[in-house]
């Protein structure tokens, strides 16, 4: 296997893994933060075991995140070493930020999880609070940083060095902002839904479970909002990305000739050499309304771009589509969720329903990993966008596919093992309550 | 401003070694005593490795960020030993996690047992491994020459894998201290005492041999250790404490016996940052990557200095209650 094609791979399967971790990180905290404060208002006690069992939820995933966030924090030089080289001083700040934000979130874990008997009731819900705050603002950090390749600032690039170096402009790029709301917004619905899904296929299971039930509830708040947002905050992003990354966004809408309207093309199967898509479906002045917020505005092309900067068109608009179609399922949901829990409650135990979520469960995450393939192989052949190829920052050292293979064992492994210990861990509830939580 | 990015790096690394040392050493002890450990081993770690681990995050994120070379070098021509920490990383914190949450007791528990135990001597040895190659001077200085030469040579030799023992034993000893403190009956106190005895006396006699070693390779680690006070204080200051922390054992002072083990290792340290100092990355060709030539540019190294500053205000306090609620408990109850 050619090294630079092992090294994308083992950076696109560990990138794969972590990400998942890291929305439930930004996003489960505060699931449980919601079921400790429905505890201590209504005084009924499956909030308390909600509250404990998603904490332990929290506690495995979070720890798992944290491995798996340390691996990239390495592989960040193991394999693009150029990269950090010049990125590291301008990018390394929000990092540093970073640092701070997940030691607080790992001490305010500690506090929540193991401090219930130990401390004042307030500074354990405090503890769970800042949780969830530390948790979305480490995110929002890295994800400024990612901003920054793609719309690198804060320095001028001079005979292959960086010099003048802004590290505040650097975070503060003109993607920043875009890229973290899109995200966060992305991690909340996405582990609702699944947290949602998970506990509707244990309720079809134990008919009536007020635990599940109100974990139902609580998941789909969260969701639906954010599943109804996020459409706005997609669209906020794609007007960026078609002013900073025209190739980029030519590539989600395999828009090969620059035009003047454009339209949406949905679906279809676009052919690299001919230049065009086929099957897909055309809707005029579609895309030019929503790339400039004008039906007749041009709408640059992958015509303007030379072909050996083209990104692969066919995987980044692939991507874009199923990040499209399972954000609306989720939207969909959402909406649905909202008129049930207005009118029409009795819905919310009907079987179709919680088979719904059932199904919903992955979509989510599906969508966030489409998502991010959009953004890196939408960037692509670039690692700072207009200033490094990827190619120029590869690791020297050859045999990267060993690495590469190890790390997808390992990590095709660990997502098995998580994937046991949660069924463990759900369906112990039911055997056991008083089992969750059983090392305080 | 880069004296105190310095600072904090050698704060973050004193942690990483004290905290989470302590935490992969448990698992190394766990080898010695078995079953015994387990329990107080798992209740003693579970609420900080994750917060220690991040002393770990905060060093590589201080050498990125302040000195990107130093880490683009050490992951250029170390990328096999960091590849093996890494994996010795993964594999220890699921297997701690999975063991101590999984609610079904089972064979798995046997598997991650075993995991967390071998991972636990992994990590440790291949960072003691990197630091000897930063000192040995094996690294090229550019990439030029065979596979062997160039990724394994400046590793795969005597003087890395000597440090590489020394610093599996401190993470043993400062394991072995730390549960003296945790150790919830008298059978596991004497067992972890009697632990902290056996590996105190194979540091000492692996320290003894890395100083030997280096001589092997011409590293004169003898004549530059002569000739820094600060290095000569520090081994007098780690000597003398000795009896003192013996006696702490003996009386089941455990306060006093982890701030002296803390001490002793804060001096190992700074003794082996004086012998260092200004030099970052000993280089093949005789040049060396120092602080000076390889810190980033002034804006940066400012940024992360207020960076580094808040950080600390934030977390230190943070820390402290963490440590206050969970491990001076037993003091109070006692």
């Amino acid at each position: 296997m050619d090294d630079f094609l092992a090294a994308r791979l083992q950076m696109t399967v560990s990138f794969v893994f972590h990400i998942v971790f890291a929305c439930i990180g930004m996003t489960m905290p505060w699931l449980m933060f919601a079921a400790e404060l429905k505890w201590i208002k209504t005084g009924r006690k499956v909030y308390l075991d909600l509250s404990k069992a998603w904490a332990r939820g929290v506690a495995i995933f979070f720890a798992v995140g944290a491995v798996s966030g340390t691996v990239l924090s390495f592989e960040l030089g193991l394999l693009w070493p150029k990269f950090m080289e010049h990125a590291g001083a301008i990018i390394g700040m929000p990092f540093s930020w970073e640092g701070t934000a997940f030691f607080l979130e790992a001490i305010a874990l500690g506090v929540f999880l193991y401090g219930r008997d130990r401390v004042n009731k307030r500074v354990h819900l405090f503890s769970g609070l800042l949780v969830g705050i530390a948790g979305v603002v480490s995110g929002i950090f890295v994800v400024a940083a990612n901003a920054w390749m793609n719309s690198p600032s804060g320095f001028d690039w001079v005979n292959g060095q960086a010099i003048n170096i802004d590290p505040v402009k650097a975070m503060f790029n003109k993607a920043w902002f875009q890229q973290a709301l899109h995200m966060t917004i992305a991690a909340f619905a996405s582990t609702s839904f699944a947290v949602a899904g998970v506990h509707a296929f244990m309720l079809l299971r134990h008919k009536g479970n007020e635990f599940h039930r109100g974990a139902i509830h609580i998941a789909l708040l969260f969701g639906a909002v954010a599943a109804i947002l996020q459409p706005l905050s997609g669209d906020i992003s794609a007007k960026n990305v078609a002013k900073l990354q025209p190739a980029k966004l030519a590539a989600m809408e395999s828009l090969f000739k620059t035009s003047e309207p454009a339209s949406l093309v949905i679906g279809g199967i676009p052919d690299e050499e001919k230049e065009e898509v086929k099957y897909g479906i055309h809707i005029p002045h579609l895309l030019s309304f929503l790339a400039h917020g004008d039906p007749n505005a041009e709408v640059e092309g992958l015509d303007k771009t030379s072909k050996e900067n083209w990104p692969p068109v066919a995987i980044v608009h692939f991507a874009f589509q199923i990040m499209v179609f399972m954000g609306m399922l989720m939207m969909g949901a959402g909406i649905l969720f909202l008129i049930f829990n207005f009118k029409w409650k009795e819905n919310l135990d009907k079987r179709w329903w919680l088979k719904l979520l059932v199904w919903l469960t992955p979509v989510g995450f599906i969508a966030v990993e489409a998502g991010w393939i959009v953004t890196e192989v939408g960037r692509q052949p670039w690692i700072i966008y207009g200033i490094m190829k990827t190619k120029d920052a590869v690791t020297p050292m050859p045999g990267v596919q060993y690495p590469f293979f190890l790390i997808t064992l390992i990590y095709l492994a660990l997502t098995f093992l998580v994937f046991i210990l949660m069924r463990r861990q759900i369906t112990a509830v039911h055997k056991n309550p008083q089992n969750i939580n059983s090392h305080d | 401003m880069t004296e105190l990015v310095i600072l904090v790096l050698g704060i973050a690394v004193l942690f990483y070694v004290l905290l989470g040392g302590a935490d992969f050493g448990a698992g190394i002890v766990e080898l010695v005593t078995g079953k015994r450990g387990i329990d107080t081993i798992s209740k003693a770690i579970a609420p900080v490795w994750e917060a220690n681990h991040i002393w770990l995050i905060l060093a590589v994120v201080i050498l990125f960020n302040g000195f990107p070379l130093v880490y683009t070098t050490l992951t250029t021509y170390l990328h096999i030993p960091l590849f093996i920490i890494l994996l010795g990383i993964i594999f220890r914190g699921t297997a701690f996690t999975f063991r101590y949450y999984d609610t079904v007791k089972d064979n798995s528990h046997k598997y991650y047992t075993q995991l967390f135990r071998i991972s636990s001597l992994l990590t440790p040895f291949f960072l003691g491994v990197t630091l000897g190659a930063i000192m040995l001077g094996k690294i090229p200085a550019q990439v030029d020459g065979t596979f062997y030469a160039i990724f394994v040579a400046p590793w795969l030799n005597l003087f890395s894998f000597t440090t590489g023992i020394f610093l599996t034993l401190l993470f043993g000893w400062l394991a072995a201290i730390y549960l003296l403190g945790e150790a919830q009956d008298e059978e596991s106190f004497q067992t972890f005492a009697k632990t902290s005895r056996i590996f105190f006396v194979l540091l000492v006699v692996s320290g003894l041999s890395v100083f030997l070693v280096s001589e092997m390779h011409e590293l004169n680690f003898f004549s530059r250790f002569l000739h820094s006070s600060v290095a000569i204080g520090c081994v007098l200051v780690a000597t003398a404490i000795i009896p003192f922390l013996w006696a702490g054992i003996r009386q089941r002072n455990n306060l006093q016996t982890r701030f002296l083990a803390g001490v002793q290792t804060a001096c190992i340290l700074t003794g082996w940052f004086a012998i260092q100092f200004p030099v970052m990355i000993y280089l093949a060709d005789g040049s060396a990557l120092t602080i000076q030539n390889s810190q980033a540019p002034e804006r940066t190294i400012s940024l992360l200095v207020y960076a580094l500053v808040a950080g600390i205000l934030l977390i230190f306090p943070a820390f402290a209650y963490l440590f206050k609620v969970f491990k001076f408990s037993q003091n109070k109850q006692g």
